[in-house]
C-alpha cells in the first residue's frame, strides 16, 4: 500500500510539473533533433498560395542536389507559428508578419520575398463567362450585401453576360491565410465598411459563405459548387481551368491578372525588410490585388541545436529560390521577382548570420 | 368474432413489424455497400505499378504514387505497436489478477475515460508533450498518438481474455511450485493468446486510418522516409490532403489509398476472425 | 542448500519485480489520464482567465479582433450531433431488434453483424472522402429543388455521416442488451398469447431501456468528438447556423483548421479550452453511459 502511495504520488508530482513548465512556457528552449536539423532535409511549412511554386522549385532541387524539402503548405499563419515554436527551418507566409507579430516572437525574424503572385477571384457559372468587379460590388458580395448573381449591380457592370438567378455562395479559407490576409488587405483599402469589419488579418471573422482550407480547398469547392464565388492565386485557376475576373484598379482601369500586370504592380519603392503591401497599386496597368511571398527565417541561425550545417543547406536553398528558382515561377503563372526585388533579398540573405558570422 | 378481429390485426401489426424492422436494417446496411461498392470502383482504375511506387510529384504534374505514405503508415504503425502492446497486455494481466482494489478501479475509469478521448484532442496532448520539446514534428510523436489510442482495447481485451481463463490453470501450475511471475508469463498470457492477439489487431484495424491525431505530429512528408525523429507522410493523411484540393489527379490518388485502407482494414478483420477460430484453446 | 536458497531469492526478487512492474503499468495509465486532463485545463489557463464565462455565450469568434467566443461552434457540435443521433436512433434501435431478437443466430445474423462491424471500421477521413463526393451533390440537388444556396456542404450532410458513423456503437450495446432479456419474461408473454410484436414493445424494450438509453449515450459521447468527417463535411463557417442546411463548424472541426496555425496566446489557447471542454463532456457522457450499464447488468 506504501509503495504504491509512494510511486503514485512521485510521478505524478515528477510529470504534472514537467506538464507545467513546458505548457505555461511559449519559449520553449529544450533541445533535440529535429531543430538540430539534418543538412540534406530541410523542413518549411506554411503558405499554400505559392505552393505548386515551391513544390516544383523543391523537387528541381532534390533532382539536382540531392536535398529534400519537406513543404507542408498548412497555410501562412501555420508557417509563422511552427517558425516561432521553431520546429521548422523555414516558415511561408504571403502576409507579413505584424509588428506585434514580430515582437512576440522568441528573436529577430527576417522576410525574404520568393515570388510574386496575384489573388483572382473565381467562380462557378454556367458557361464560365468573363466578369468583371469593381472594387465597391466585390466588397458588398464578400460582406453578403449581394446575394444574387443577377443582381443589377452585376448586371450593370457585364452588359451582354447572362446571369442566372442564382444565390451567390461566398467561399472563403477556414485556416489562417496570407491569401486572406492580401484579399483582405485590397478590401480594406478600397471599401470603408470592410476596413472596419471583418478588416484586415488572416483569419477573418466572414460575414457570409463557405470556408475551406488552403488554395487547394477554396479551388475544389468552387469547382464542385454552382453559383460559387472565391479568392484564390492565379496559378489555381490557371490548373483547373477556371475562370478569373478582371478587376477595376486604381486607375480606373479593368485588368486580368497577369505576369504583366503582377510585376507592373510590384515597380514601387521597396523597403529594406520587404515587409511592404502592393494591393491597390497606382499603376495604370497593374492588377490591384497582388503581393509578394516571403520566405521566413530567424536573422540568428544559431538556436537550440541547429548546426551550422544545417543552416548554411536553409540559407543555400532561399539563395537558390531567388535566383535559379526564378525560371520556374513563370510557366506556373507566378510573376519572378523584379530585379530590385531580387537585389533587396540579397541583402537581406547577407544578414542572417550564425553566431555572428554572415552565412553567405 | 370480435376477438378474431382483433387476433387478426394484432397479427398484422407483427407482420407489419418485422417488415419494418428487417426493412431498417436492411437501410443501415446500405451506406456500407455505398461506400464500399464506391471507393472500390473508383479506386481500383488508381492502383497501378506507379501508384505503389512513385513519390508525389510537385502541384498540378501527374503520375504520382503514395508509396511514401504506404511506407510511412506502416512505420508509424509499428513504433505504436512496440509502445502500445507490451505497455497494454501488462496492464490487462494487472486488471485481470488484481479484481477488486481501489488502484484497479482507478485504472479501469481511466482506460474508460482513454477510451472516449476526441482523437484530435489527442494531437493537442501529444503536441504539447512531445512536439514542442522535442522542437519538431516526427513520426515517433504520431506514434505515441496512436499508441495512446490503441492501449485501451489492448488493454481491455487481454483483461477480458485472461479472466475467461479458468482459476484451476493457475493454481495447479502455482501448486506445481511455479513461482507467480512464470505462471502468469510461461502459462496464463500463452493460454489467452487468440483473445490477447484478437485485441491487438483489432486496435491496430481502429487506428490505421486515423488522422486528426496525425495532423499535427506526423505532420507529412513528400519524400521517402525511414526515419522516426523527422515528419512522415501517411496513408490517412495524404487521403485528407488530397481529397480536399481541386486536382482529379489528387483524387484519383486519394480513391487508391482509401481503397488500400479499407482493405488493409478488412485483412485485419478477417485475421482477427481466423485467429478467434483456430487458436481457440478450450478448456 | 546454499544453492537453493540462492535460487530462492532469486525467484523472490524476480517475483517483487514482476508485481511491482504490473502495479507500476496501472498507476501509470491514470498518471498519463491525469496529465492529459491538466495539459488541457493548464494550456487553456490563459484564455479561461481572459474570457471567463463569456467563451461560451460570445457569438463572435474573431482572431483579427481577439475576440474568442465559441457559442458557434458549441451550437454546431450540438446541432450536429443530436441531429445524427435522432437520425439514426430509429435504425439503431431497429437493428438491434433484428440482431437481438429475431435472427440471433445463423448466416443472416453473421452477415449482418459483420456488416455492422465493418461500418465501425471505417475511417472517419473516408467517410468524409465519400461524403464530399456522393452525399455533398445529393445535397446540393436538393438544395436547389428548396430553392437555397446549394453548397452542398453543412449541418445536414454532416449529421447524415455522423449517424452512419454511430450507428455501430448504438447498436453493439442495445443488441446485446435486447439478447440479455430473460427468456421467462418472454415466454410467459408469449404463453399467454402475445405475438412477438407485443412481447418486443411490452416486454423487451421497457426491460432495457436503460441499456438503450446507454448505447445512445455512447453513440453521443462519439459523435462529439468526431473530427474529420465533419471538417470535410461541415462548410467551416464562423457564423451561428441558421438552418439545418447551413454551414457550420463543429468545436472539433474548429480546432483541427486553426490549431497548427493559431498564433497569439489566448488564440491558442481558447482552442485548447475547446479541447478542455470536449475531454469533460465526452468524459461525463462516457462514465454516466458506463454506470447506466454497471447497474443494468447488476
Amino acid at each position: 500500500m506504501n509503495f504504491k502511495k509512494m510511486v503514485f504520488s512521485l510521478l505524478a508530482i515528477c510529470i504534472t510539473v514537467t506538464f507545467i513548465s513546458c505548457g505555461g512556457n511559449s519559449n520553449n528552449n529544450a533541445s533535440d533533433n529535429s531543430s538540430a536539423g539534418n543538412k540534406n532535409e530541410i523542413l518549411g511549412a506554411g503558405a499554400t498560395f505559392p505552393y505548386p511554386f515551391y513544390s516544383k522549385v523543391f523537387d528541381v532541387y532534390n533532382t539536382e542536389k540531392g536535398i529534400k524539402v519537406n513543404y507542408q503548405s498548412i497555410g501562412s499563419g501555420g508557417g509563422i507559428k511552427q517558425l516561432q515554436n521553431k520546429t521548422v527551418d523555414f516558415g511561408a507566409s504571403d502576409a507579413p508578419m505584424s509588428d506585434e507579430e514580430l515582437s512576440k516572437s522568441p528573436a529577430p525574424i527576417v522576410h525574404i520575398p520568393s515570388c510574386l503572385g496575384a489573388v483572382i477571384i473565381t467562380y462557378n457559372l454556367p458557361d464560365n463567362p468573363s466578369l468583371k468587379f469593381t472594387p465597391e460590388v466585390l466588397a458588398d458580395i464578400f460582406l453578403g450585401k449581394i446575394k444574387k448573381w443577377n443582381d443589377a449591380k452585376i448586371i450593370a457592370m457585364n452588359p451582354g453576360v447572362k446571369l442566372p438567378d442564382l444565390s451567390i455562395s461566398v467561399v472563403h479559407r477556414s485556416d489562417g491565410s496570407g491569401t486572406t490576409y492580401i484579399f483582405s488587405d485590397y478590401l480594406s483599402k478600397v471599401n470603408a465598411e470592410w476596413n472596419t469589419k471583418p478588416g484586415t488579418g488572416k483569419s477573418l471573422d466572414w460575414p457570409t459563405g463557405l470556408g475551406a482550407k488552403g488554395n487547394e480547398g477554396v479551388s475544389g469547392l468552387v469547382k464542385q459548387t454552382p453559383g460559387s464565388i472565391g479568392y484564390v492565386e492565379l496559378v489555381y485557376a490557371l490548373q483547373n481551368k477556371m475562370p478569373a475576373a478582371a478587376l477595376q484598379n486604381k486607375s480606373g482601369n479593368f485588368v486580368e491578372a497577369s505576369l504583366k500586370s503582377s510585376s507592373a504592380a510590384a515597380a514601387i519603392d521597396l523597403p529594406a525588410d520587404m515587409r511592404v503591401s502592393l494591393t491597390n497599386t497606382a499603376a495604370p496597368d497593374g492588377y490591384p490585388i497582388c503581393s509578394f511571398t516571403y520566405l521566413l527565417v530567424y536573422k540568428d541561425q544559431s538556436y537550440n541545436n541547429r548546426t551550422e550545417a544545417s543552416a548554411k543547406a536553409t540559407m543555400d536553398l532561399i539563395n537558390y529560390v531567388i535566383h535559379e528558382g526564378q525560371k520556374y515561377a513563370q510557366p506556373l503563372g507566378y510573376a519572378p521577382l523584379p530585379d530590385a526585388a531580387v537585389k533587396k533579398a540579397e541583402e537581406i540573405l547577407k544578414s542572417v548570420t550564425f553566431n555572428s558570422k554572415p552565412l553567405l | 368474432m370480435q376477438i378474431e378481429k382483433q387476433i387478426a390485426h394484432r397479427n398484422k401489426k407483427n407482420k407489419i413489424f418485422k417488415g419494418v424492422i428487417i426493412a431498417g436494417t436492411v437501410i443501415s446496411t446500405l451506406p456500407l455497400l455505398l461506400i464500399l461498392f464506391y471507393i472500390f470502383r473508383q479506386g481500383i482504375t488508381a492502383i497501378n505499378w506507379q501508384f505503389f511506387t512513385n513519390l508525389p510529384k510537385p502541384v498540378g504534374e501527374t503520375g504520382g504514387g503514395v508509396s511514401n505514405a504506404i511506407v510511412g503508415s506502416i512505420l508509424i504503425l509499428l513504433v505504436s505497436c512496440v509502445i502500445a502492446i507490451p505497455v497494454g497486455i501488462i496492464i490487462g494481466i494487472y486488471l485481470s489478477e488484481v479484481a477488486k482494489s481501489r488502484l484497479a478501479y482507478y485504472c479501469r475509469l481511466a482506460v474508460d475515460v482513454l477510451q472516449g478521448i476526441p482523437s484530435i484532442v489527442i494531437g493537442i496532448i501529444i503536441y504539447e508533450w512531445i512536439v514542442r520539446p522535442m522542437g519538431g514534428f516526427s513520426a515517433f510523436s504520431g506514434s505515441v498518438a496512436l499508441a495512446l489510442m490503441m492501449l485501451p482495447s489492448i488493454i481491455k481485451s487481454t483483461e477480458e481474455t485472461l479472466k475467461l481463463l479458468p482459476e484451476s490453470l493457475k493454481e495447479a501450475s502455482l501448486a506445481l511450485g511455479v513461482p507467480y511471475y512464470k505462471t502468469i508469463l510461461k502459462i496464463i498470457v500463452p493460454s489467452g493468446l487468440s483473445g490477447i492477439m484478437t485485441g491487438v489487431i483489432l486496435s491496430i484495424a481502429r487506428v490505421i486510418g486515423e488522422t486528426a491525431p496525425l495532423l499535427f505530429t506526423a505532420f507529412g512528408n513528400p519524400f521517402m522516409s525511414t526515419d522516426i525523429f523527422r515528419p512522415m507522410s501517411s496513408l490517412p493523411l495524404i487521403i485528407f490532403n488530397y481529397a480536399t484540393s481541386p486536382y482529379s489527379d489528387w483524387h484519383q490518388l486519394a480513391w487508391g489509398a482509401s481503397m488500400l485502407l479499407i482493405l488493409m482494414i478488412l485483412i485485419l478483420n478477417i485475421i482477427t476472425k481466423i485467429v478467434q477460430r483456430k487458436w481457440k484453446v478450450q478448456f | 542448500m546454499n544453492e537453493i536458497a540462492f535460487q530462492a531469492k532469486q525467484i523472490n526478487l524476480k517475483e517483487k519485480v514482476f508485481k511491482k512492474t504490473l502495479t507500476l503499468s496501472a498507476i501509470t495509465v491514470v498518471v498519463i489520464l491525469l496529465a492529459i486532463f491538466f495539459t488541457l485545463l493548464i494550456n487553456s489557463m490563459p484564455s479561461i482567465k481572459a474570457l471567463g464565462g463569456k467563451f461560451f455565450y460570445d457569438k463572435t469568434w474573431d482572431p483579427v479582433a481577439d475576440e474568442y467566443g465559441a457559442l458557434p461552434f458549441l451550437v454546431g457540435t450540438l446541432l450536429t450531433s443530436f441531429l445524427a443521433l435522432i437520425i439514426s436512433t430509429p435504425f439503431s434501435i431497429a437493428v438491434a431488434i433484428f440482431l437481438g431478437e429475431y435472427y440471433k443466430k445463423g448466416v443472416v445474423a453473421e452477415i449482418f453483424k459483420n456488416v455492422i462491424d465493418l461500418l465501425a471500421g471505417i475511417p472517419s477521413v473516408i467517410y468524409g472522402f465519400w461524403g464530399l463526393f456522393v452525399l455533398v451533390p445529393i445535397v446540393r440537388t436538393i438544395e436547389l429543388k428548396l430553392n437555397l444556396p446549394p453548397y452542398g456542404v453543412g449541418i445536414f450532410t454532416s449529421s447524415v455521416i455522423l449517424a452512419i458513423m454511430i450507428l455501430p456503437f448504438s447498436v453493439s450495446l442495445s443488441r446485446q442488451v435486447i439478447s440479455m432479456v430473460p427468456s421467462h419474461l418472454k415466454e410467459a408473454a408469449y404463453s399467454l398469447g402475445a405475438t412477438r410484436f407485443e412481447v418486443i414493445t411490452k416486454i423487451i424494450i421497457p426491460y432495457t431501456k436503460s441499456g438503450l438509453f446507454a448505447g445512445l449515450l455512447l453513440a453521443l459521447g462519439r459523435a462529439l468528438g468526431e473530427t474529420m468527417a465533419v471538417t470535410m463535411l461541415i462548410g467551416n463557417t464562423h457564423q451561428i447556423p441558421t438552418g439545418i442546411f447551413s454551414p457550420g463548424n463543429t468545436m472539433a472541426s474548429v480546432i483541427a483548421n486553426e490549431f497548427s496555425e493559431a498564433t497569439g496566446k489566448i488564440y491558442t489557447s481558447s482552442l485548447i479550452e475547446m479541447g478542455l471542454f470536449l475531454f469533460v463532456v465526452v468524459t461525463i457522457i462516457n462514465i454516466l453511459g458506463k454506470q447506466v450499464i454497471k447497474r443494468f447488468t447488476l
